[in-house]
């Protein structure tokens, strides 16, 4: 065992911010990266007189997390207020579901290290609003931007299921493809999209009861989650060991020293004086409403690469790369659906496509590139109206947004695969070398080489080397 | 040019401004005039905006289109409702010179109709209160007797109007804040059923139980009001789409037929005998009337001051936790840490009374107390809605007193709030089922008014409309006049 | 219920509801509240145990906005509205770490 005769219990409270066009109580845009405030009204600023109306929108890519998740919606749900007093919570509470949560009793199945799959339970899932965000100057002041504030989240909640921090790991990155492939977030980390609770505790193998529970909030790297969940199970263990007292407690990750720093010891459990939201309509949800919010679910990451593998033919690990983000995802089956050689236009997306990604740093819905266009240079490539070599300088003019089959022709990168045009240049090659065919019929094979040379500079590169050897070979015996 | 509003209801003002016998500007300044002449006695208004409504009046006047039945006619607003670029305190030192950037949709629809509002009413702090004593600002008098309060938390609006300052006011009501002051008062003053006003720009007090209502000299006119300010509104999720009748459609129709509720609980324990014997004759007047009058029971009546006095604190303590110093409003110039900030503002901005409420509905909610508080509070209100229900089966309206007592002496209940929140026993069940209740001028008790109450089915304003009608027509209470009505 | 309410427990129902009250004050809110517990105490002769809260009287289900964004650009009314501003952000004496969300 990692932590010697201790069992270790971690839980996870994950919240994703959701890509809606409108924040959850206000029809304020949700924005990254705007001026500061520029995306508030009175609403956000908790004006007296104000009333906030809940956005669907929100309420059905939470329904699309919940049913990715195997989660059971409820039929019924009340908001509710959590009361409590900060800089960017303005009305000081917060509109969440606590009582009645959007879904209950999901899980989601994860793909360990060790090739086993390990089910991890969510307790249960709901939407909120997120807050506004805190800067800290140095001049003893805190400056307060609330156009985040009212963002819609989706907060879930595992049930403690997990024991190391591996499986800690492996559960948000499967956490984060999921979500990823339900549309409603591109949970990156580093814009905060995605964020971690963690709580840990440990215990001697058996014991009945849970241990003193650690907490850390708004964790935002899977990999900040696991080291600080090293260092907790080392430290809680060693204290235990040495006969102290653990004490409950929010932690902070601090990086540079891999370590966690106590913030703050709970003497009295936090009092939230949770009560349903009065100014806000309950929500009934219905069989049908379900339904209609599932036929529009993406299809998940494992369905994708099941339906790549057994129907289109392509390597499994080709299939893990394609479903790395939905985009991509997207984008090969929109591709495919144009009418390009799946294997083909795989190999496309994971090679040339991922190393301009990376060069270029950027996404893929940031270029220029569409998934007919793609498409259309694989065909040319199939049908052999351009060569693999061609399709080189097609391949850049796409990237460029450029449709490849008026580009070939317009660049004259167009094969030559019409024998009335080829067969003339034959005839004018073989005349020009008889000395060749007597080569070709003494057995030097050297010959035939040389003549496909001397027909490509006549046809400036541009003849289809498959048709031009038939053709070659046909006059030659004749000769 | 002088006007008495004691002389004309707004159907008349509304003919003389169509016919050009009176232009918005010469009503308005002659209400100006009036509220100058009188507010020094009443102290309803918390502030006016002469030159706005002038100028407001002078466009109206230059368009010339009366059409809607309120165009060009002055009125007041309670301070609690938002309007854009007016001082809006909410009689509370923590938005001393707050001005809203945003206009209430009852605002709205009333600037809309062509209304001229003429200035904002004083109330109690945040709508706590029944006599308007708890206003940071001023003390408000009963138009009536100036030694006495006007009732409240809308005292401002009832006073204004009863003075005879302008012809109809709007005001709020949460557990009896438009019909109790109606009642001290002698005016009519409407509680809409919960969902028929947009609540959008009213400050909260309870969000479950508040509701902006009319308050007029006379029925017509309170209905006439009604019309303007109901409807659907999509920023408000608890404002209903059901379709909005003419109030008015229905008036002297009489009410022969008309099958009348009278809870005996509501003349039990508390009320002034004097006011149950003028009450009484009215009830006994709405028999004469053709109307069928039947004792009956609403057994959790007793429980409701408790219920409503959980669930509201409950709420306000949550709605009012947004005053905090830091976006808008007051921040306590002391105030040098964070904590401070809430602290030192909320503890220097708020007035005892909220303070009060503020920390009996952060108990009713903290862990500990919850269920035994406020689930517990709800569950009742469970119970009294399903009283009413049961009555209602049976029964048009459920008419009773409004108030226990008629107004009392300035300064004689405000260090009392238990006796002050028993005051409230009356009007407090129809606020927490969210039904509609009216109070009109039943007549006089030692030359002070007293209100008979009229609770209807939910969204049925009209049926109580009809009553209240025939009762005025058959009484014509609103006749009389205080002293004050001489200084125009 | 038999709830009741001591000095301590007003002390913290203050604290959580950012209110600070002088010695004097604390003893009159005691006292006060003290007395509005015995009027809520009547709840309690209610037998409630088969009965559904009532939060709301709203007839009102699903009332939900679309998915539309609007911007009102109200952020220089607004601003101008604070206390204290800079830079576009509201000021407030800092926020001292460990003082979590």
């Amino acid at each position: 065992m990692a932590n010697g005769n201790f069992e270790t219990t971690i839980g996870l409270e994950v919240h994703v911010e959701m890509q809606t066009n409108s924040k959850l109580l206000s029809p304020s845009p949700v924005h990254y990266g705007d001026s500061p405030n520029a995306n508030t009204n009175v609403i956000d600023w908790a004006y007296p007189g104000v009333l906030p109306v809940a956005n669907k929108g929100a309420l059905e890519y939470g329904m699309r997390v919940a049913l990715a998740l195997n989660a059971k919606i409820s039929p019924f749900i009340r908001w509710d207020r959590k009361n409590y007093f900060y800089p960017d919570n303005p009305k000081s509470y917060q509109t969440t579901q606590s009582q009645t949560p959007l879904g209950t009793n999901g899980y989601l199945d994860v793909k360990l290290e060790n090739g086993e799959t390990k089910r991890v339970r969510i307790h249960e899932l709901h939407v909120e609003e997120d807050a506004g965000k805190n800067t800290h100057g140095n001049d003893g002041n805190s400056y307060v931007d609330l156009n985040r504030q009212g963002t819609p989240l989706v907060e879930i909640v595992s049930e403690p299921d997990l024991h190391s921090p591996d499986e800690a790991y492996a559960y948000l990155e499967q956490l984060r493809q999921v979500i990823l492939f339900t549309g409603v977030s591109e949970a990156k980390m580093q814009e905060g999209q995605m964020r971690a609770d963690v709580n840990i505790s440990i215990r001697p193998y058996g014991a009945k009861e849970y241990g003193t529970r650690v907490e850390m909030k708004n964790v935002n790297s899977f990999n900040y989650v696991r080291n600080a969940l090293i260092y907790e199970e080392k430290r809680q263990a060693a204290a235990l060991r040495a006969g102290e007292k653990l004490v409950q407690e929010t932690r902070r990750y601090d990086e540079p020293t891999k370590s966690t720093i106590s913030m703050r010891v709970k003497e009295v459990a936090d009092d939230y004086r949770y009560f349903p939201e009065p100014d806000l309509s309950p929500i009934e949800i219905s069989q049908d409403w379900i339904d209609e919010v599932a036929a529009n679910l993406p299809k998940s990451a494992a369905q994708r690469r099941q339906y790549y593998v057994d129907d289109l033919e392509i390597e499994p690990y080709d299939a893990e790369v394609l479903t790395q983000t939905l985009a991509m995802a997207d984008f090969y089956d929109q591709t495919v659906q144009a009418g390009a050689d799946p294997k083909r236009a795989a190999n496309y997306l994971i090679g040339d496509v991922n190393a301009y990604l990376n060069k270029t740093q950027l996404e893929l819905q940031e270029t220029k590139l569409t998934p007919a266009n793609l498409a259309g240079m694989v065909k040319l490539i199939e049908d052999g109206t351009i060569s693999t070599k061609q399709a080189k300088k097609v391949f850049e003019a796409i990237m460029d947004g450029e449709e490849p089959e008026a580009f070939a022709k317009k660049n004259g990168l167009v094969q030559i695969s019409d024998t009335a045009i080829l067969l003339p240049w034959v005839t004018e090659v073989l005349d020009a070398n008889p000395q060749s065919i007597e080569d070709f019929k003494g057995g030097k094979d050297r010959a035939v080489g040389f003549l496909i040379g001397q027909l490509m500079k006549k046809s400036k590169g541009q003849a289809n080397p498959g048709v031009l050897n038939q053709l070659l070979m046909q006059e030659l015996k004749q000769r | 040019m002088t006007f008495n509003y004691f002389d004309h209801d707004l159907s008349d003002l509304h003919q003389k401004l169509l016919n050009h016998e009176l232009t918005a500007q010469e009503l308005t300044q002659a209400t100006l005039d009036n509220i100058a002449a009188s507010d020094g006695d009443v102290q309803a208004f918390l502030g006016t905006n002469g030159p706005e409504a002038l100028q407001q009046a002078q466009e109206l006047d230059e368009k010339g289109d009366f059409s809607n039945p309120l165009a060009g006619i002055p009125m007041g607003l309670k301070d609690n409702l938002s309007t854009k670029g007016l001082e809006t305190s909410g009689a509370s030192k923590i938005l001393a010179g707050f001005k809203p950037v945003y206009d209430a949709t009852v605002v709205q629809k009333l600037q809309a109709a062509g209304a001229i509002s003429v200035g904002k009413l004083n109330m109690d702090e945040f709508a706590m209160g029944g006599s308007t004593e708890n206003s940071a600002y001023q003390k408000t008098t009963n138009a009536w007797d100036h030694t006495k309060v006007p009732g409240g938390s809308s005292g401002g609006s009832a006073t204004a109007v009863a003075a005879g300052q302008i012809p109809y006011a709007l005001g709020s009501d949460t557990g009896g804040s438009i019909r109790q002051p109606a009642a001290f008062n002698g005016i009519v003053g409407l509680k809409p059923t919960y969902g028929r006003v947009s609540r959008f720009g009213l400050f909260a007090m309870a969000s479950s139980l508040d509701q902006i209502g009319p308050l007029t000299r006379t029925v017509k006119d309170n209905a006439l009001v009604l019309n303007a300010i109901a409807g659907f509104d999509k920023m408000d999720s608890t404002s209903v789409e059901s379709e909005v009748p003419d109030f008015t459609a229905r008036l002297g129709q009489g009410i022969k037929g008309m099958r009348i509720a009278v809870p005996k609980e509501y003349f039990e324990e508390g009320i002034d005998p004097k006011v149950a014997q003028q009450v009484k004759s009215a009830i006994e007047q709405l028999r004469e009337l053709g109307a069928t009058v039947d004792e009956v029971s609403l057994p959790h009546t007793r429980y409701g001051v408790a219920a409503y006095y959980i669930i509201m604190s409950s709420e306000a303590s949550s709605n009012l936790q947004r005053y905090d110093g830091i976006r808008y409003g007051f921040r306590s110039p002391d105030a040098k840490s964070l904590e401070d900030v809430y602290v030192k503002t909320r503890s220097e901005g708020f007035g005892d009374e909220v303070k009060r409420r503020i920390m009996l509905g952060t108990f009713s909610l903290s862990a500990g107390a919850y269920d035994a508080f406020f689930k517990k509070a709800a569950q009742v209100r469970t119970l009294i809605v399903e009283d009413f229900n049961k009555v209602f089966n049976d029964y048009d309206l459920i008419v009773g007193p409004t108030a226990p007592t008629t107004a009392y002496g300035l300064g004689e209940e405000i260090n009392d709030p238990k006796a002050m929140y028993l005051a409230d026993a009356l009007t407090i069940p129809v606020n927490l089922a969210g039904l509609p209740g009216l109070s009109i001028n039943a007549g006089f008790v030692d030359g002070l008014p007293v209100g008979l109450q009229l609770i209807g089915k939910p969204f049925d304003e009209a049926t109580i409309y009809q009553a209240a009608q025939a009762f005025e027509d058959a009484t014509r209470w609103f006749e009389k006049r205080p002293a004050v009505a001489e200084k125009y | 219920m038999a709830e009741t309410i001591s000095r301590d427990d007003v002390a913290h129902v203050a604290s959580l509801a950012k209110l600070a009250f002088d010695e004097a004050k604390l003893d009159q809110f005691t006292d006060q509240l003290t007395d509005i517990l015995t009027l809520f105490e009547t709840l309690s002769e209610v037998d409630t145990s088969a009965v559904e809260p009532t939060y709301s009287v709203t007839p009102n289900v699903n009332h939900l906005r679309e998915d539309v964004a609007d911007n009102w650009h109200q952020k220089q009314e607004l601003l101008a509205n604070s206390p204290e501003e800079a830079a576009d952000l509201i000021k407030v004496p800092a926020i001292i770490k460990g003082e979590d969300d």
